[in-house]
């Protein structure tokens, strides 16, 4: 790892660090709560919280290394989420007990996988932006959603898989696990894996790539499958807890997802990026969000904050890339 | 030089450092009126750097710029504008859905009241520049719908918008046929002859020879020298910029060809070219030549997949083939170094053991992963074999020098060991050391058996490395040389669409 990229990675932690140390400060004098900010509990909580969005933004991380971007995550989520809850109520699926839950898991996940595979078999067919194609999506499998059950919750408590969705492994929580696997697993993907090596070279010269003779179409179907599984997996963990979806549910996690991966440095053109780094980027946005609750302000307010920290995190990586790029003799 | 006249520009004792290098160290330049001067040196000698401090992008360390004797700070290229110096860039930044007109008065468009534009005065006043340029296009003319050397009459168009008292032009004729460097060379006499002082940068020495005054030499960010062009010659000049002299003669081929390797027989695409025919040997180097536009590298294009002919066949080995795209035609040992290689070549974010190995990574796997051993295995290999100068594999391949970017590009190819490599205008935007050596290289792949296309622009490129060369002429082969029968004039003739021999 070259000193330009350790930087550039270590920015985000770098971040992190000094929001804990803000909101641990700020809190001993703004906080009507005499717990300290960064309690043990507290923080396992917040990186149970960021779950549902982290995992989905692994997922966008990969697209957008790739030169894409997909819209339509929110709608896989909230589409799969319905799928498992309903599934478990059909009668032979009621008939199985508890061997229900991984069957409804997988109509869930292969849900997610087939809407994505049909985002990423039109970009890469028709060649049409993926910004259009996941727009149209994002609408239309919103509009699945409403068409399978109006405006009505869906809802399907099990407790066994409450059970498991609350369990705790080594003190981190069940969503935090997959967080970590998803986190570690698309990272060896992207970093060590043939798929991971073009997709970086596909966003960063599409050009070059199809003259080195890399299967783009391919490479970009299977991402959108990957972002699909992600967004029905994220889906799946957080809905086995609640056990209920509305028809609303997941709108704008697709904007939460792309704030959390830009604020971790991947560009949104396309070849460069980290999954790592989107990593951080995901606890910065929960920390804040936690943080400024904390002491005391309301979700207007945070909201506001974390859009002026992104833009402002954004002009400060374009100043720092503009000194690095002045003429490098060689 | 007589000192009663004052210079037009001068740029006395400048010095620009970055973090950690010393970009331009006590640098002078002084341009009189009427004078063509240019301006030499390998490419990160500091050219760049230097008109950039010109343009008032970037401000000195030390030193200080004069123009016409007065004391100035450059603070932006438009200031600097103001103040008579124009830059005219190798890169066109032309808006290509605007008229030409108004390409040329952007920013500064004449109004009328309200801020509506004065279209008349506009049109009037852009056709009176065009006019002293001498084009074949109005004011009127979409630029999108122009050449690119017409597109670059309108960046010199746009120069003119005020009365220029220094020029520069930076690699003008990059992207230029030999006719439309002509008109160029016209527009700088014109421009000298009013008595406007010229900065040209290039690395074509022919050009230099062919229309400056003076060559001043840059080498390492350090002022080397200024030469009277008229007294001096190619060899001088290069020993002042790499510090040793070159060999440019051509070297005889010393081995044998062998077997046909690749063969086209009327091959046509559509109106890009039609009916070619040509082979190329093993242990044979086959130069295309022709003016820009004359379909060479549409036919680099279709043998290597990347288009579909409208008719004809390709041969490899004397076996017909159809490329659906460039992974079969890359299964079948051909392999293209394209045109452009920062667009095309590189994927310039990588580092350069992953240039070096992306069409094979699929191969170099370990289990699940990429092999880190076996690629930077190869990248060694083929980094000592083509002395890649670069501190090591992690280096973002960006950074390179073009020399460095372009052996990169065909050490891939290499360790894929292709039967057949087709080199689109192996040195375009590359220093003199570093052409010397990619010549040579290609020379020494014929040498090792490889069957080689060369594609070039250059006349004394082709006539160095080829052993036959094909000329062509507005989508089709006029005729082909042997390198003991080629001549300059019959090869004009030939890229001009005249059979020498039938002339004779």
């Amino acid at each position: 790892m070259t000193k330009e990229t350790l930087f550039k990675q270590g920015a985000i932690w770098a971040f992190i660090a000094v929001e804990l140390a803000f909101f641990t400060i700020a809190g001993d004098f703004l906080s009507t709560s005499d717990k300290s900010f960064m309690d043990f509990d507290n923080m396992l909580l917040l990186l149970k919280q960021s779950a549902p969005i982290g995992i989905i933004a692994v997922g966008m991380t990969i697209i957008m290394i790739n030169g894409n971007i997909d819209l339509s995550v929110g709608a896989v989520f909230a589409l799969a989420a319905v799928v498992m809850l309903d599934s478990m109520t059909w009668p032979f699926m009621a008939a199985l007990g508890d061997w229900a839950i991984p069957l409804a898991w997988l109509f869930a996940l292969t849900t997610g996988m087939v809407l994505g595979a049909i985002n990423g078999f039109i970009v890469w067919k028709t060649g049409v932006d993926a910004f259009i194609v996941t727009l149209g999506s994002m609408l239309g499998y919103r509009g699945l959603v409403f068409m399978y059950n109006g405006e009505q919750p869906t809802s399907h408590l099990n407790w066994t898989l409450v059970d498991f969705a609350e369990a705790q492994f080594l003190g981190l929580h069940t969503a935090t696990w997959f967080f970590l696997v998803c986190v570690l697993v698309l990272w060896l993907v992207m970093t060590r894996t043939v798929h991971g090596r073009n997709a970086y070279a596909i966003g960063n010269n599409r050009e070059a790539a199809v003259n080195a003779g890399i299967k783009v179409g391919p490479h970009i179907l299977l991402n959108f499958v990957i972002i699909g599984f992600l967004a029905a997996l994220s889906a799946v963990v957080f809905y086995s807890e609640s056990g209920s979806v509305n028809p609303n549910d997941g709108m704008l996690y697709e904007l939460w997802a792309i704030t959390a991966v830009v604020l971790g440095g991947t560009k949104l053109m396309g070849g460069y990026g980290s999954i790592i780094s989107t990593l951080g980027g995901v606890i910065a946005i929960q920390l804040l969000r936690k943080g400024l609750g904390h002491i005391g302000a309301d979700t207007e307010t945070v909201n506001l904050v974390i859009g002026l920290i992104l833009i402002a995190v954004l002009i400060l990586d374009r100043q720092l890339n503009q000194k690095g790029k002045q003429e490098l003799r060689t | 030089m007589s000192t009663s006249v004052t210079p037009v520009l001068r740029l006395d004792g400048i010095v620009k450092t970055f973090p950690g290098v010393k970009a331009l160290d006590g640098v002078s330049l002084t341009v009189m009126p009427g004078e063509v001067h240019a301006l030499m040196g390998e490419n990160g000698a500091g050219k760049s750097t230097l008109m950039k401090v010109l343009g008032g992008i970037f401000a000195p360390n030390e030193g200080q710029i004069f123009i016409a004797d007065e004391p100035v700070q450059m603070t932006s290229p438009l200031q600097a504008k103001s103040k008579g110096v124009v830059f005219i860039h190798q890169e066109l930044s032309l808006a290509d859905e605007l008229s030409v007109a108004e390409n040329i008065f952007l920013g500064e468009l004449p109004r009328k009241s309200l801020g509506r534009v004065d279209w008349l005065t506009l049109y009037d006043r852009t056709d009176r520049i065009l006019k002293t340029l001498n084009v074949g296009f109005n004011a009127r003319t979409r630029v999108g719908d122009l050449s690119i050397a017409n597109q670059q009459m309108v960046e010199i168009a746009r120069a003119l918008t005020v009365d220029p008292i220094a020029v520069i032009f930076d690699e003008p004729t990059a992207s230029l046929t030999d006719a439309e460097k002509s008109v160029l060379f016209d527009v700088i006499a014109d421009l000298k002859g009013r008595g406007v002082g010229i900065i040209y940068i290039s690395h074509r020495m022919e050009e230099i020879f062919k229309i400056t005054d003076r060559i001043s030499v840059l080498r390492d960010g350090q002022y080397r020298g200024t030469l009277d062009t008229a007294h001096t010659n190619e060899d001088e000049v290069t020993q002042l910029m790499i510090g040793r002299s070159l060999d440019l003669s051509r070297k005889a081929s010393s081995h044998e060809v062998g077997e046909i390797a690749l063969e086209a027989r009327n091959l046509s695409c559509g109106s890009l070219y039609q009916d070619v025919s040509f082979t190329v040997r093993r242990g044979e180097v086959v130069g295309f030549y022709g003016l820009v536009g004359a379909g060479r590298t549409e036919i680099a294009e279709t043998i290597f997949g990347l288009r579909e002919p409208s008719g004809g066949e390709i041969l490899l080995d004397g076996q017909t083939v159809q490329f659906r795209s460039p992974i079969d035609a890359i299964a079948r040992g051909i392999s293209l170094v394209p045109e452009d290689r920062k667009g095309q070549g590189l994927v310039l974010g990588m580092n350069c053991r992953d240039n070096m190995t992306l069409p094979q990574v699929g191969d170099l796997v370990a289990g699940p992963f990429v092999s880190d051993g076996a690629e930077i295995a190869i990248f060694d290999q083929y980094r000592d074999k083509l002395d890649i100068r670069t501190p090591g594999w992690r280096q973002t391949v960006g950074n390179l020098s073009g020399g460095n970017q372009q052996k990169i590009v065909i050490g891939k190819w290499l360790s894929m060991h292709p039967s057949v490599l087709i080199v689109d205008e192996p040195t375009r935007g590359i220093d003199v050391g570093s052409k010397a050596e990619i010549h040579n290289l290609i020379r020494d792949l014929a040498a090792q058996g490889y069957a080689v296309v060369v594609i070039s622009s250059e006349m004394p490129e082709v006539l160095h490395v080829s052993d036959r060369i094909v000329a062509m002429y507005q989508g089709r082969i006029i005729c082909d040389f042997t390198a003991e029968t080629v001549t300059e004039d019959n090869l004009i003739q030939a890229i001009s669409g005249i059979d020498p021999r039938k002339v004779a």
